[in-house]
């Protein structure tokens, strides 16, 4: 293997963080192993791998742990860069990889701490209407992003998935879990059709076939499970 | 060369932005020209709003005319647009094993300068916002966080990157030592018994040109802090 070394993925199968590692290693066609955390109970190697956060996902590369998603996908993206077929993440003029970063940032800035709050932290009614309309005002800004970005055509990366795309695409298994839960889309084809349609493509493309959830009562069984992992920690 | 020193490179910005001021340092380093443009936040410029309409924020560098905004995308951009200048992220080698190394450096610097940004300013705001136990709950954070940054740095003078002294990490973090000062009034402590190694870091930055040029002195920083302070009401 290039860059010298076994691939070794840590995460939880519903993290938008680790599924979007994951859509990149499908992109470019580069084996791993996927080992599945227990985050009532982490893993000896996840604590010594990531001391600072203790969280998912770690890339371990010949052993050598890459942390924080968004560092592990442009990593992924370094060492086996767009040649002969394989395609790039991000896209190589200096502009628009700054333009994609910044949307990427928006995205983990403004949708992670909205879907936070409608599946863990909201207490009340009340408060989970506030996440989800925050969710949905973020989804509305990143309707327009999608316009400029993709200039007509199906990703934001473009013809293909790109960083943006792998980004926004790593919230799509919980969405799966929150539209059920919440009795409506949080991609709305009324209010964001482009992102509604942006969405089927996603789910339906190859990269993402297995690794993005798509059924809802397993993702909110899941929910069960994390909050009470997370009640048991706060004892 | 001199094409690039007079490339058309434009900031908005505000002075005791430490974002701001990352941007400013590294584009000394590069030798690289740019118009400074201070900003009044209580009455934004029009071209501040239609450059960064999203979160209508500085820093922002126009680059003959085309905005890059939030300042770890702009340091990259820096990289990436001006390739003949000082790198801040070590430069990725032509191919093979040693490719995987230099993406490693890099994705070592990203993790740590992502570290700065989740951590640094939000808790220095609370060290001056707040009182008695959770200002107290701040401050430990606040040596915590010295303590990761320092132990990170290890024996190294510089956290390092590409060709001059000055690296990713060190332009991310070097405008909060003008903050140290108003951490320990305000906190209680002192970074020179918590964190020695750090303490040499930060006046070891302060003797090169770029930082001393671009930094503020602390004085002026915590008495920025008390303007602030009673701006808001805040004993």
């Amino acid at each position: 293997m290039a860059g010298g070394g076994e691939l070794k993925l840590l995460g939880v199968w519903t993290s938008p963080y680790v599924i979007r590692v994951r859509v990149v290693l499908n992109l470019k066609s580069l084996p791993y192993e996927y080992v599945e955390e227990n985050l009532g109970d982490k893993s000896a190697l996840l604590l010594g791998s990531n001391p600072v956060h203790k969280s998912v996902p770690v890339l371990l590369h010949g052993g050598r742990p890459v942390n924080e998603s968004q560092v592990i996908v442009q990593y992924i993206d370094e060492v086996w860069p767009g040649v002969d077929g394989r395609p790039s993440v991000l896209p190589s003029d200096p502009y628009e990889r700054a333009v994609a970063r910044f949307w990427a940032a928006y995205v983990d800035d403004k949708v992670g701490p909205a879907w936070l709050g409608i599946v863990f932290r909201s207490k009340t009614e009340e408060e989970r209407a506030e996440a989800v309309a925050q969710a949905v005002a973020a989804l509305e800004t990143l309707e327009e992003a999608f316009k400029e970005c993709s200039k007509g055509k199906p990703f934001f990366g473009g013809d293909g998935i790109g960083f943006v795309d792998v980004v926004l695409g790593g919230y799509l298994g919980w969405f799966t879990g929150i539209d059920k839960l919440i009795g409506r889309r949080l991609i709305d084809p009324a209010r964001t059709p482009a992102l509604a349609a942006w969405e089927e493509r996603f789910r339906a493309a190859e990269a993402a076939k297995g690794v993005v959830p798509d059924d809802a009562d397993k993702v909110l069984e899941f929910r069960q499970t994390l909050l009470a992992w997370s009640a048991s920690k706060a004892k | 060369m001199a094409a690039e020193k007079k490339a058309d490179l434009v900031l908005l910005d505000f002075w005791v932005s430490p974002f701001g001021q990352r941007c400013r340092i590294a584009m000394a380093e590069k030798g690289l020209d740019f118009e400074y443009r201070e900003e009044d936040l209580a009455n934004k410029s029009d071209l501040l709003l239609r450059s960064n309409p999203v979160h209508k924020k500085i820093p922002v560098l126009l680059h003959a005319g085309r905005p890059v905004c939030e300042s770890l995308v702009i340091l990259s951009y820096l990289d990436e647009a001006f390739p003949d200048t000082p790198q801040l992220l070590p430069p990725l080698s032509a191919a093979g094993a040693g490719a995987a190394d230099a993406a490693y450096a890099r994705a070592r610097a990203r993790f740590w300068a992502d570290y700065i940004d989740k951590k640094l300013y939000d808790c220095g705001s609370r060290l001056w916002k707040l009182k008695g136990e959770p200002q107290a709950q701040a401050r430990a954070e606040m040596v915590e966080i010295l303590r990761t940054l320092e132990a990170e740095l290890g024996d190294r003078d510089f956290f390092g990157g590409g060709g001059g002294r000055l690296g990713f990490v060190d332009v991310a973090l070097v405008p909060f030592t003008s903050w140290f000062y108003s951490y320990e009034r305000y906190g209680g402590f002192s970074v020179e018994e918590a964190c020695p190694k750090l303490a040499a870091w930060a006046r070891r930055c302060g003797e090169i040109d770029s930082v001393a040029k671009h930094l503020h002195s602390p004085e002026k920083v915590y008495d920025f802090i008390g303007v602030l302070k009673k701006k808001y009401g805040i004993e």
